[in-house]
């Protein structure tokens, strides 16, 4: 078990260029076990490519991304294709803001929680299907639609089996990219209390995308305020809201609508 | 250092906002801002309106970032400059050793009432059974109707929301207690109620800091009043702004 005052995950001046563009500059962070950090700004500043590099979809041009494993930091870079496929697979989860991307739609809601199962080793059938269950009911998934695909369900019932699938493998970091985005504002709802519930039930770290500044006060200690791909003001997620210094920050916080 | 040490220290603490999006005007709020807290103690901040209380009670809480000075508070042995703590720092006092009565409830979706108190008091060490008993006593006190207790309360009235939020506030143990005005929506079966609470947890030990607009509540519980306007510098728009 990593101590709680070690981090778990150090980014350092974490870069990456398309071509001449810029799309995300020197970018350094640490973030420890169970603690949640939530990346905003607006469309194109850059925070799902940060995303996309602190999890390894992309390689950076530029930087590290350090990761603790028995207790030791190891650059990423070093890693393996199939040790970074197993970190993915097991140490990690990362949440889709579309579900199509982290499910397979036309296999079993069961099949595709245990999927990642199978993937770290487990063959019994029987206990794959009781941790199918399992956390089924955890995401408030009926169990009866254990064997239905999710083609056949709502959009916050395809966002919360995501959850699910990348739960089930106890996970100690996991990356989400606009989890609520695409939907109705009463299912957000009961989207973000499961979240909030499990990631403080199972000491998660998080590292949580979006533009929608409600759902990072509710869900997270920390914030990054992200602005032409790079971080402009980090701290303490309700003195960043309540108290912003820099100019594209205090934008951000004036412009939402108050309900 | 002898137990007798204060709990918080506040030393030329100043605070200023740069508007950015009004030209970058600076409203400077606090300056010099000096006092002590004991433990056992209950100090209210006083002063007219927008010179600067809530603000102090704010960057007492980490809230509001400090641009001077120091916030020194004592855990244990330690002490701890908030001025200059890490966020992961803050949120662990916060945990432990610092609790806050804001004016208003942040409510979180589809949580009980009752469930939102027993988490501030889960947070500061109590097992699940204690919190929900302590959770379960405060809301009785505050003549919280039992039928609400289940209930998420944004859909409560203000001042059954407030008495939520009081409760919360009590529920941890926390050494040092912020409270903002905690009876400004209350009637005076529950005012009195509070200051029940305030005086218990003055016995027990912890050092509170204030802003108390009701009199009868200053002549009963406050120790001692701390006048802000005495620091000057501060901005009356300020606030306001804020």
């Amino acid at each position: 078990m990593t101590p709680r005052n070690t981090p778990l995950l150090v980014a350092q001046g974490v870069t990456k260029y398309y071509g001449e563009r810029l799309a995300c500059r020197d970018v350094s962070f640490a973030i420890h076990p169970g603690e949640v950090i939530a990346v905003v700004g607006e469309s194109g500043s850059g925070k799902t490519t940060l995303l996309a590099l602190l999890s390894q979809r992309l390689k950076l041009s530029a930087g590290s991304v350090s990761y603790r494993q028995n207790g030791d930091l190891r650059d990423l870079d070093g890693l393996t294709e199939a040790e970074r496929r197993r970190l993915q697979r097991t140490d990690w989860g990362f949440v889709h803001q579309d579900p199509r991307e982290g499910l397979r739609m036309n296999v079993s809601a069961g099949a595709n929680v245990g999927e990642r199962l199978m993937a770290t080793g487990w063959r019994h059938y029987g206990r794959i299907r009781n941790a199918a269950r399992e956390w089924l009911t955890r995401v408030e998934i009926d169990e009866t639609r254990i064997d239905d695909a999710p083609l056949s369900f709502s959009g916050g019932m395809r966002q919360r089996l995501q959850m699910a699938k990348n739960l089930v493998t106890h996970p100690r970091l996991v990356f989400m990219d606009e989890p609520t985005g695409g939907l109705d504002v009463s299912v957000q709802a009961r989207l973000l209390d499961l979240i909030r519930a499990l990631v403080a039930d199972l000491g998660l770290a998080a590292i949580i995308v979006t533009h929608d500044l409600a759902v990072a006060r509710l869900l997270s200690h920390r914030i990054l305020v992200m602005k032409n791909g790079e971080v402009i003001e980090a701290g303490l997620t309700d003195r960043v809201l309540d108290d912003p210094r820099e100019a594209y920050t205090q934008l951000l916080v004036s412009s939402v609508l108050a309900a | 250092m002898t137990h007798e040490a204060p709990l918080i220290e506040v030393e030329g603490l100043a605070k200023s906002f740069t508007l950015h999006l009004q030209g970058g005007i600076v409203l400077p709020v606090l300056k010099g801002v000096t006092f002590t807290v004991r433990a056992g103690e209950c100090v209210a901040l006083g002063g007219p309106s927008g010179i600067g209380k809530s603000s102090i009670l704010k960057a007492v809480f980490g809230n509001y970032r400090a641009d001077q000075g120091r916030i020194l508070l004592r855990d244990g042995d330690s002490k701890i400059d908030l001025a200059e703590a890490e966020p992961r720092t803050v949120i662990e006092l916060r945990r432990r050793l610092v609790g806050y009565v804001s004016q208003f409830l942040r409510v979180i979706p589809r949580v009980a009432a009752r469930d939102i108190v027993a988490a501030a008091a889960r947070e500061s060490g109590a097992t699940y059974n204690e919190a929900l008993g302590t959770a379960e006593a405060l809301l009785k006190r505050l003549n919280l109707p039992e039928r609400l207790w289940s209930l998420p309360p944004s859909t409560f009235s203000g001042g059954e929301q407030q008495r939520v939020n009081i409760a919360r506030g009590f529920a941890g143990r926390h050494a040092i207690l912020l409270l903002d005005e905690p009876t400004a929506s209350l009637d005076a079966e529950n005012r009195a109620c509070v200051v029940k609470l305030i005086e218990e947890r003055k016995r027990a030990g912890t050092a509170i800091l204030g802003i108390f607009h009701d009199t009868t509540l200053r002549e009963v519980v406050v120790d001692r009043v701390v006048d802000v306007g005495e620091f000057g510098a501060s901005h009356k728009l300020a606030e306001e702004a804020a």
